[in-house]
């Protein structure tokens, strides 16, 4: 077929074309382009069809792969063309040469307007063409309602409506606010009546778009959609054109279905009996048949059927015509087939729990895994990931170390970080753990990141059962003839720390565990080298009585080193060299790593990192996302986007709780903020100095107390210091490992819910805890939401309340077991019996795999609770005040350091934890006045009375006066304000280390601050 | 949503290339560069599906063209599939017995005929003859 009229681009096309080399052609394609340079520079000259000639040969050079970086402004210009022909070049060669952040189509925005507006169909087509296609935010902004009117209108041809349609979804997805307008939904409900099947399949896509965004708007097209669904299934009354081998429209079908997966469920009996008749179909009437292209669109179809079927969550015996059906695929030759069957079993791993059918196909799955196709080969992958349990977990990871050794290498990377986490997340036993990480390193070592050794070094320095196991392995790899860098570097650190344990095998002595290393030294690189030379410095600090020989040999390695030109080498070497000649002084610098405070695994943070951009939210996602909220309505989701503190969640290893007592660890961090920590600190603060020198492990932190301890020794490191107490708060206290990490702050939750009577508690990958309160006087009625996110059901569920001894708490009967996706109500009744600032505590666990998930939990039954806000006047508020005269029942301090606030502010945190302010009751207008009513059962409600004077000159500083009838109330009440007014808001409790207050006794002559000369006002 | 489609032969050249994602020009080529040798050496026993850094190309080749769509993980595989064969029978149709060359020398009627079937990286028209007679109404007007 030959070009139309345009010769001489048919001719540059044949020379091109007769190129015998790449040389050749690029002479041709630079001489064409020189001139059309000159050519457009003299424009004058040129005629329409010229102009139109050079732009198409300009786009068919850049589709060659060359670089066009002129001419773009005469293509866009010929969009203003008159004539057809130039205008339809213009857009056409602009959509293909421009892309939407390119300054060039601004130009633009009026003439395609116009084009829009215009009365000329084939330029209205034109115009929606190119917007739909690389028209941005501008266009949205400026073209939306043109193009919405274009869609609806009742005079266009269905040519004109389709592109508008699709337009509109482009517009809609470069700003959502220019679509959601007024009654957009009642205008797409009335599209999806339309005859015109092109118009409605254009029309569907922007639905799937508007209601994965939003469907409460889209309520009204649900029905419609179930109606255009049966229509296609059914075949009734379908044009023979839109069939496509015999099966009506599959891409609409297909699409009808996918807006349906973003309904959270199909309420109306009919529509739902209608839907599921029509799934059914679908399900059992797709037979494989011969003609490829019929094959595959019936299978899509079925496919996005078993999808719809999956997220409506259908009776039983359609779930598990699904389940077989996909088992039937698995096992299949045809490869995509294969494929797909695969890929849903995985997708369906998430909504239901199936794991048990799926488990019976486990050795169908693995023969995939070795399948020739890399494809192939990832679906099973990640099936194989994502059944793996408890149950099934030792064989699935030893099925990934074998298939490791030959698989490819796009592979490997990921299937290692899988294995590692599979490891971890499902070791029947640490010491399988750790051969299986150490397999790993040995059969793939450069596709194992650092995070995998790093965390097998963590887990096993934060368990002490395993320490020596771990040493015996790392000895028995050194003695492979040739390891892996990062084997190196994980045995040399194990054996540092822990081969004195095996002082008594053989083999392992101080000196042979020294040469085995050491005679790597010389294979690996710059970065391994500073981990072997605190390898040494540490058995030498082991070998007790000290053995003179390797002593010389080891200080004979670090001499060597001090004038390395790698600086880590260089300052390890000379700090190692001096330190060891320190000799008792050694000991406690080169102490054992101490724990490790528990993070979310970085391996698994590394998997879920992974995130795919796709033009919709999933609607697997969004259904999860939903799962999610359905499941504690009552509850705000409190989100919180700080990274979790280390000490205050759950762990998995034993932590050397720094005593259970929140006030020493109070007097510990004050201590340390006056500079004599040296006394109180109840671990030995030697091991940051390692942490330090120890650079690569650094990244996780260290233990919060070691980091504040050592002020001098902490440069290096990431980890952020975390306040000692919040170790207090919660302790960790679980024997088992287990590796569930909370989502969100803990202390955060517990602070917020302090302030507000319901929201999220606590929540982790397994379980989200709500709770929602009622408070009157000294009453309480709490009830916990515990809600089971997982399609498995949560064992062995234990709920105790740990009461301080001024609240009295009945929990009513917590169940054992929680239910896959269900949500448990427990029902507290508590009591307040006399003030105190002491916090209840919930020691909540369950069984999660084989081990146990323990958390402690304060409940923010606190005291602020039992206050009612109370106003009272001027004639009520002096006699009461002057009445209390002095201390127990009147205290006052003055308190430094306060976190400086304004008196608004400091009024609204009053407000919030129930107690009134009194305005006009003090004259000075830098003073606040407050009351309340505390409730208990051992005494009557109790007035009171607060002031607080503030100095304008310096906010950091005030004084506070607390009056009541009873001096345990009034002495607990001033600790309570003390404490929210100096570490506002998250973390009121205890004072923050710089804004530590400096209690004064209450005498008010002996106060010499500024806070002194506005005492006596009153 | 289709971020792109691409038309190549089996020695990489290309013959069409369509975004519907804004990508810069170098961007442009190297993905093209990429998806050729992502396909052209996989066995036709294989599936028609491969990963592309974080989405999936759908490709199907025919005699030495391969005709490859990038589209979102989550999307529907053997939909995309069938839609290049469809696009390939309009070609077919269009150019009565459609080979290589009339692609290379017709290449901006492919393109006028990729705007006809897909839009915004979504479907527009599944109907053969509706677009082989839009194709002849615009002929008229050239």
């Amino acid at each position: 077929m030959a070009l139309s009229g345009m010769r001489g681009l048919s001719v540059f096309i044949s020379d091109i074309r007769n190129c015998q080399n790449k040389e050749q052609e690029r002479l041709r394609v630079d001489k064409e382009l020189g001139n059309i340079r000159t050519r457009f520079k003299n424009e004058k000259g040129l005629t329409p069809y010229e102009k139109k000639k050079y732009v198409w040969k300009m786009l068919y050079i850049f589709m060659l792969g060359y670089d066009v970086d002129f001419g773009h402004m005469e293509a866009v210009s010929l969009i203003s063309a008159p004539k057809y022909p130039e205008k339809q070049v213009g857009y056409i060669v602009t959509s293909s040469l421009l892309n939407e952040n390119h300054d060039f189509l601004r130009l633009a925005i009026n003439t395609v307007r116009n084009d829009i507006i215009g009365r000329n169909e084939t330029f209205q087509c034109l115009a929606l063409t190119m917007v739909g296609n690389i028209g941005g935010r501008e266009f949205a902004e400026s073209l939306a309602p043109d193009v919405q009117k274009l869609l609806i209108s009742s005079s266009c041809r269905p040519l004109v409506r389709k592109k508008a349609a699709l337009c509109l979804l482009r517009l809609f997805r470069k700003n959502p606010d220019v679509v959601n307008v007024d009654g957009w939904s009642d205008r797409m409900a009335q599209l999806l009546d339309e005859r015109d099947l092109g118009v409605l399949t254009s029309s569907m896509s922007l639905l799937v778009a508007l209601v994965s965004n939003n469907h409460e708007a889209y309520w009204s097209c649900l029905p419609k959609c179930v109606k255009t669904l049966e229509r296609l299934a059914r075949n009734q009354d379908i044009p023979q054109e839109y069939t496509y081998y015999g099966i009506p429209s599959p891409w609409l079908q297909v699409k009808t279905m996918r807006a349906l997966q973003y309904f959270p469920t199909v309420e109306d009996p009919n529509t739902r009996r209608s839907l599921f008749e029509v799934l059914q179909r679908i399900l059992m009437g797709t037979d494989v048949v011969k003609n490829v292209n019929k094959n595959n669109a019936s299978h899509a179809v079925l496919f996005e059927a078993l999808a719809l079927v999956m997220h409506l969550d259908a009776e039983n015996e359609m779930m598990s015509q699904c389940v077989a059906l996909l088992g039937k695929f698995i096992a299949v030759r045809e490869p995509n087939i294969r494929y797909l069957g695969l890929e849903n079993m995985t997708r369906m791993l998430m909504v239901t729990d199936v794991h048990d059918i799926i488990k019976r196909h486990q050795a169908q799955i693995i023969t995939s895994l070795k399948d020739p196709d890399i494809s192939i080969r990832r679906r099973a992958l990640d099936l194989l990931y994502g059944m793996c349990d408890v149950s099934n977990a030792k064989d699935i990871v030893e099925e990934l170390l074998q298939y490791l050794s030959t698989a490819d290498f796009a592979m490997r990377e990921e299937l290692s970080l899988k294995a590692a986490i599979l490891a971890e997340k499902f070791a029947p036993d640490l010491s399988w753990y750790v051969d299986v990480i150490l397999q790993l390193i040995d059969k793939a070592g450069d596709f194992v990141s650092d995070d995998i050794w790093f965390r097998v070094v963590q887990f096993v320095t934060n368990n002490e059962d395993l320490q020596p196991y771990a040493a015996a392995k790392a000895r028995e790899y050194l003695d492979k003839p040739a390891i892996h860098e990062t084997m190196v570097k994980v045995s040399a650190y194990l054996l540092g720390e822990y081969s004195h344990l095996l002082a008594r095998r053989p083999g392992c002595s101080p000196k042979e565990i020294f040469s085995a290393i050491h005679e790597k030294l010389p294979t690996v690189s710059t970065t391994t080298i500073p981990i072997l030379l605190s390898t040494y410095a540490k058995i030498l600090m082991h070998t007790q009585p000290p053995d003179p020989e390797l002593q010389k040999h080891v200080w004979a390695i670090f001499s060597k080193y001090e004038s390395c030109i790698d600086v880590e080498i260089q300052q390890r070497a000379i700090e190692y060299f001096a330190l060891s000649s320190k000799g008792a002084a050694l000991m406690d610098i080169l102490a054992e790593m101490p724990k490790f405070p528990e993070r979310q695994s970085a391996l698994i943070k590394k998997a879920e990192v992974a995130e795919v951009d796709t033009a919709e939210q999933s609607a697997i996602k969004l259904r999860a996302q939903q799962h999610m909220t359905n499941a504690l309505v009552v509850t705000d989701q409190h989100s919180s986007n700080g990274t979790p503190q280390s000490v205050g969640q759950l762990s998995l290893v034993k932590i050397p709780s720094i005593s259970g007592d929140e006030h020493t660890s109070a007097d510990q961090e004050l201590s340390q903020a006056n500079g004599t920590l040296a006394t109180v600190d109840p671990q030995p603060p030697s091991a940051d100095l390692l942490g330090d020198l120890l650079g690569p492990l650094a990244i996780e932190g260290l233990p919060g107390a070691a980091v504040l301890s050592e002020p001098n020794a902490v440069s290096g490191l990431e980890g952020v210091p975390i306040p000692a107490d919040d170790a207090a708060a919660i302790v960790p206290v679980e024997k088992d490992t287990n590796s569930v990490q909370p989502i969100g702050n803990i202390n955060e939750r517990f602070y917020a819910l302090c302030l507000k009577d319901s929201g999220v508690l606590y929540e982790d990958p397994n379980i989200q805890i709500g709770i929602k309160a009622e408070w009157r006087a000294q009453h309480g009625r709490l009830v916990l939401f515990l809600g089971n996110k997982n399609t498995f059901p949560l064992l062995s569920v234990q709920a105790l309340i740990l009461p301080p001894v001024h609240l009295k708490i009945e929990l009513s009967l917590v169940p054992e077991t929680i239910p896959p996706r269900a949500q448990v109500q427990c029902p507290l009744e508590v009591m307040n019996l006399h003030p105190s600032r002491d916090v209840a505590v919930l020691d909540f666990s369950y069984k999660c795999g084989t081990s146990m998930a323990n958390v402690k939990l304060r409940l923010p039954a606190v005291l602020n609770k039992f206050l009612q806000p109370i106003t009272v006047s001027a004639e009520e508020f002096f006699p009461q005040w002057r009445s209390l005269s002095g201390p127990p029942l009147k205290l006052q301090e003055v308190v430094r350091g306060v976190r400086p606030l304004s008196l608004i502010d400091m009024a609204n945190i009053f407000t919030s934890f129930q107690l009134t302010v009194c305005q006009g009751l003090d004259p000075n207008p830098n003073n606040l006045i407050a009351s309340t009513t505390f409730y208990s059962e051992t005494i009557r409600p109790m007035l009171c009375l607060i002031r607080i004077e503030t100095d304008p000159t310096d906010r950091t500083q005030l004084r506070i006066t607390v009056a009541s009838g009873d001096p345990t109330l009034t002495f607990e009440l001033m600790e309570f304000i003390k404490e929210q007014l100096v570490g506002i808001p998250t973390a009121p409790r205890p004072p923050a280390p710089p804004a530590a207050p400096v209690a004064q006794p209450t005498n008010p002559a002996a106060l010499t601050d500024p806070g002194d000369l506005l005492a006596g006002l009153l | 949503m289709i971020r792109f489609i691409l038309l190549q032969n089996r020695q990489g050249k290309t013959r069409l290339a369509k975004y519907y994602v804004p990508l810069e020009d170098s961007e442009k080529h190297k993905v093209e560069y990429e998806v050729h040798r992502l396909v052209v050496n996989r066995d036709p026993k294989f599936t028609n599906f491969v990963e592309f850094r974080t989405h999936k190309v759908i490709y199907r080749r025919y005699a030495g063209l391969f005709f490859a769509l990038c589209v979102d993980i989550t999307d529907n595989e053997l939909a995309y599939l069938e839609c290049i064969h469809l696009f390939v029978e309009i070609l077919d149709h269009f150019f009565s017995n459609v080979c290589e060359l009339d692609l290379v020398f017709n290449f901006h009627k492919v393109y006028l005929i990729l705007d006809e079937f897909i839009l915004a990286g979504e479907l527009q028209e599944t109907s053969k003859r509706a677009i082989i007679e839009r194709m002849g109404e615009l002929e008229k007007l050239e």
